[in-house]
């Protein structure tokens, strides 16, 4: 029970009057920086951090987990409520969230995102406390071969993702594959798929420029195609009961994606280089696939948006740990908060947990006190929140045009990248016209940059030999659980196209 | 109305009054925003940190106006930065942490058509020594026995480093060649990664830096078997090196931050300055000494000087690769 103990130290310091300050503060500029599309816990992190030089640097860490958390926390209001993803971890929000706040149901899935966000903090902050040095050396045992059969096995659940037309699910991924593959090539080092020659092409296209585009200008033109701008934009109205019966409907249909991101999610988070973004998307897909009605995911489903908010939050712990336990960040975020701790003489590796027991406990300690802020003060702004939704579209179209450019412009202060989120705009706009799914391709772009080099390092290492992703054992059972997934439907496919052949016969 | 034109008048002289003094102020050259500081690798390994520990020496002493934000483009072996900050449509408020990919690069890639004469130098913060490391549980503990390892997997031994044609491999080139080792070459996106992978034990052996291998040496995870410095390095004394072993080889990556093309004078010597004031505190003389960098500070005209001759070296080193 030393852990408790620790632990209870840890709550206690960062309740003193400078943490918990420097908490509430964190939150509540985390949750306005995560709502603003296009500035995520990144730049926050970043644009914040000379301010915790004025304070111990106990008391800055977790002001800067704080900034995180909340800003894990603020992504989902802008997903829910513009159609915008507020930061790149946000985007499967924007799947079943935007639906709900069509049908007038924002403070559903505002609740619903604030409390999996606060389920999925508390169960990684509940495993990261028990079994920190356990999950450090998991991390450890995943190589290649194992995150290449991690990300079949996230493809393979999104193969479900699409609805029922399997053939464009699986064009749809391609082209995300396709996608994510211009750049520079990060085995040889040579360039490739720069198209037309443009420079702007050799650093590869952002995910946050896709999304934005997709999820910003395309959600916009379906909007104003489908209403011809006359949109009946629901009158939301918040009373204190009904914020109460949504927190009971909310725990009903949410429990579920609740779960699987919280666990998911904080597992993909503690191996390095994934993060919250693919760990929030995989758990999407995953609670879609064990869903009793996965016809209802990409129309509003509470399980869709609790599955990636808990994912996001819970992502955000796990990436902490490889972070402390091994100096390698989880994340771009924890890479910053790297940065700070070294020069607060704070040195992260296997002997931070035994030199410096107090700021390592004090920094748990702040995740739980820094969870419970945080889902206070953001059921407190959900009001602010849906008031925007009040605007009439006409309106709202222009304001959410100027925040997707804005917000694409702030990501990467590059001229070329809002050039593509227009052209991705009109892209998703007129494939959703022809019926094919977008998060497929928006999920391939995510993971594409992660599987395509780790599947070239495993067949370096075996020398090309596929079956090391079946033999080794925790490759292995992955590799094979995915390959099932992802042939059941074709199975399923080939099955209806002989029954439908039959009587015509 | 009259009382308002007056009012205004006076308030335009006030303001002249103060735009003065501030014009003589604003010849001092001063960043107008966050200054993109961009980093030539991922998230993680060596050149990163070093970016995020100027970064914050910058930001704790106040040392400027407006922030660095780090910014990793690490793709491409370095090309991705390199593009970015040749192509940098504000050139004054733009800086690129290198790494040797720095002359590497556009050697290997001449269709990116980047002269790197036409960068601005800025600061040679150090040089940055190379060491074998294996993992503890291989119970290597000797270069002799390293070599005698290696022949005896023929060709099965995996070593991991940073991308084809970089720092890594062309020192892992040199050792293969001095002592017919074959050896099977891994490449990872950053030295962070590689170290992870060494002690996950997915690799068998690395040339990290110093300070990407510390932690786990500390721990007890990492044995230190060969440097690639010139002499014995004061934090590993019992750790030979290949020139003592009889091969005139050694190789440092440097560490160095230089400007976008096209930078103003003003800005670059504003950033000469800035990044003298990081060399000289006491946090970046105690991290060179921690992480067992060598100083080698230059002026600007011996920075140029040193490219030349590094490119130079890498291309016979990458001719020798066969690259």
């Amino acid at each position: 029970m030393d852990v408790l103990l620790l632990l209870a130290d840890g709550m206690l310091l960062s309740l003193q009057p400078l943490n918990l300050v420097m908490i509430l503060l964190g939150v509540t500029l985390g949750l306005f920086i995560g709502a603003m599309p296009g500035l995520g816990s990144v730049n926050g992190v970043a644009i914040l951090l000379p301010v915790t030089f004025l304070v111990p640097p106990g008391s800055a860490i977790i002001f800067l987990a704080a900034i995180y958390y909340g800003a894990m926390y603020g992504g989902a209001v802008s997903s829910i409520t513009l159609g915008i993803p507020g930061a790149s971890t946000a985007v499967a929000t924007t799947f079943d969230g935007r639906p709900l706040a069509q049908q007038g149901r924002a403070s559903l899935a505002l609740v619903t995102a604030a409390l999996a966000s606060f389920i999925g903090g508390t169960v990684a902050n509940v495993l990261f406390t028990l079994f920190a040095p356990l999950l450090a050396s998991v991390a450890l045992s995943f190589g290649p071969p194992e995150v290449f059969a991690l990300m079949l096995l996230a493809f393979a659940t999104f193969v479900g993702l699409g609805g029922d037309d399997i053939p464009k699910t699986v064009f749809s991924i391609c082209f995300g594959l396709v996608l994510g593959a211009v750049g520079f090539d990060q085995i040889s080092g040579a360039p490739r798929l720069v198209l037309f020659d443009y420079n702007g092409f050799l650093q590869g296209i952002g995910f946050l420029v896709l999304a934005i585009g997709v999820y910003g200008i395309g959600e916009m033109l379906w909007t104003i195609d489908q209403t011809r701008g006359d949109v009946t934009a629901t009158t939301p109205k918040m009373t204190i009961k009904g914020m109460a019966s949504d927190t009971k409907e909310a725990a009903k249909r949410g429990w579920k994606g609740t779960m699987i991101g919280s666990f998911l999610g904080f597992f993909v988070g503690v191996l390095p280089a994934a993060g919250a973004t693919p760990g929030s998307l995989m758990s999407y897909g995953v609670a879609k696939m064990v869903s009793r009605k996965p016809e209802e995911f990409g129309k509003g489903s509470p399980d869709g948006v609790a599955a990636p908010e808990a994912a996001n939050n819970s992502a955000s712990t796990g990436s902490m740990l490889p972070m402390l336990t091994l100096g390698i960040p989880g994340s771009p975020t924890t890479a910053i908060l790297l940065g700070g701790m070294v020069i607060w003489g704070l040195v992260p590796g296997p002997r931070l947990f035994v030199d410096e027991q107090e700021f390592v406990w004090g920094l748990i300690g702040s995740f739980y006190i820094s969870n419970v802020a945080a889902l206070l003060i953001n059921l407190a702004f959900i009001p602010v929140f849906i008031w925007m939704l009040r605007m009439p579209f006409t309106i709202l179209a222009p304001m959410i045009f100027v925040l997707s450019i804005a917000g694409g412009y702030a990501a990467t202060r590059d001229m070329f990248d809002i050039w593509l989120i227009v052209l991705f705009g009109l892209g998703a706009f007129f494939m959703r016209k022809f019926d094919y799914p977008l998060a497929p391709a928006v999920l391939a772009i995510v993971l594409g940059p992660i599987a395509e080099p780790t599947l070239r390092q495993s067949l370096l290492l075996s020398s090309g030999d596929p079956s090391i992703f079946f033999t080794r054992p925790v490759a292995g059972p992955i590799t094979i659980i995915a390959l099932v997934l992802i042939f059941l439907p074709a199975i399923k496919v080939v099955r209806r196209m002989r029954d439908e052949r039959k009587p015509a016969s | 109305m009259n009382l308002t034109k007056r009012m205004l008048m006076s308030m335009a002289g006030a303001a002249l009054m103060f735009a003065a003094p501030m014009q003589a102020v604003a010849q001092d050259w001063q960043p107008r925003k966050p200054i993109d500081f961009v980093i030539m690798a991922g998230a993680g390994g060596g050149a990163d940190q070093i970016a995020r520990f100027i970064q914050a020496v910058a930001e704790q002493e106040d040392l400027t106006t407006r922030p660095l934000v780090p910014n990793n483009k690490g793709g491409g072996s370095g090309a991705e930065a390199l593009i970015h900050v040749s192509t940098a449509s504000d050139p004054d408020h733009t800086i690129l942490v290198t790494l040797n990919s720095f002359f590497t690069t556009p050697l290997r890639q001449q269709n990116l058509g980047i002269d790197i004469q036409t960068f601005t130098p800025v600061a040679m913060m150090g040089v940055d020594p190379f060491v074998l490391w294996v993992h503890k549980d291989s119970g290597i503990t000797t270069f002799e026995e390293y070599v005698a390892k290696v022949q005896e997997m023929d060709g099965e031994f995996v070593m991991g480093g940073t991308g084809a044609g970089q720092e890594d491999s062309i020192v892992i080139a040199y050792m293969s060649g001095a002592y017919d080792l074959d050896i099977k070459y891994i490449p990872y996106d950053g030295g962070g990664a590689v170290a992870k992978d060494l002690a996950g034990q997915q690799i068998m052996a690395t040339v990290n830096n110093p300070a990407e291998a510390k932690g786990f040496y500390e721990a007890g995870d990492f044995v230190p078997l060969l440097a690639f410095s010139d002499e014995r390095m004061p934090a590993y004394p019992d750790v030979p090196t290949i020139k003592e072993m009889g091969h005139d080889f050694s190789y440092y990556n440097q560490r160095a931050i230089v400007g976008a093309p096209g930078m103003s004078e003003e800005a670059a010597a504003y950033y000469q300055d800035l990044f003298t004031q990081v060399y000289e505190s006491e946090q970046w003389q105690g991290y060179l000494t921690s992480e067992s960098l060598s100083p080698l500070w230059m002026d600007a005209a011996e920075q140029r000087d040193y490219w030349a001759l590094q490119v130079e070296n890498h291309q016979a080193l990458l001719a020798a690769l066969g690259e």
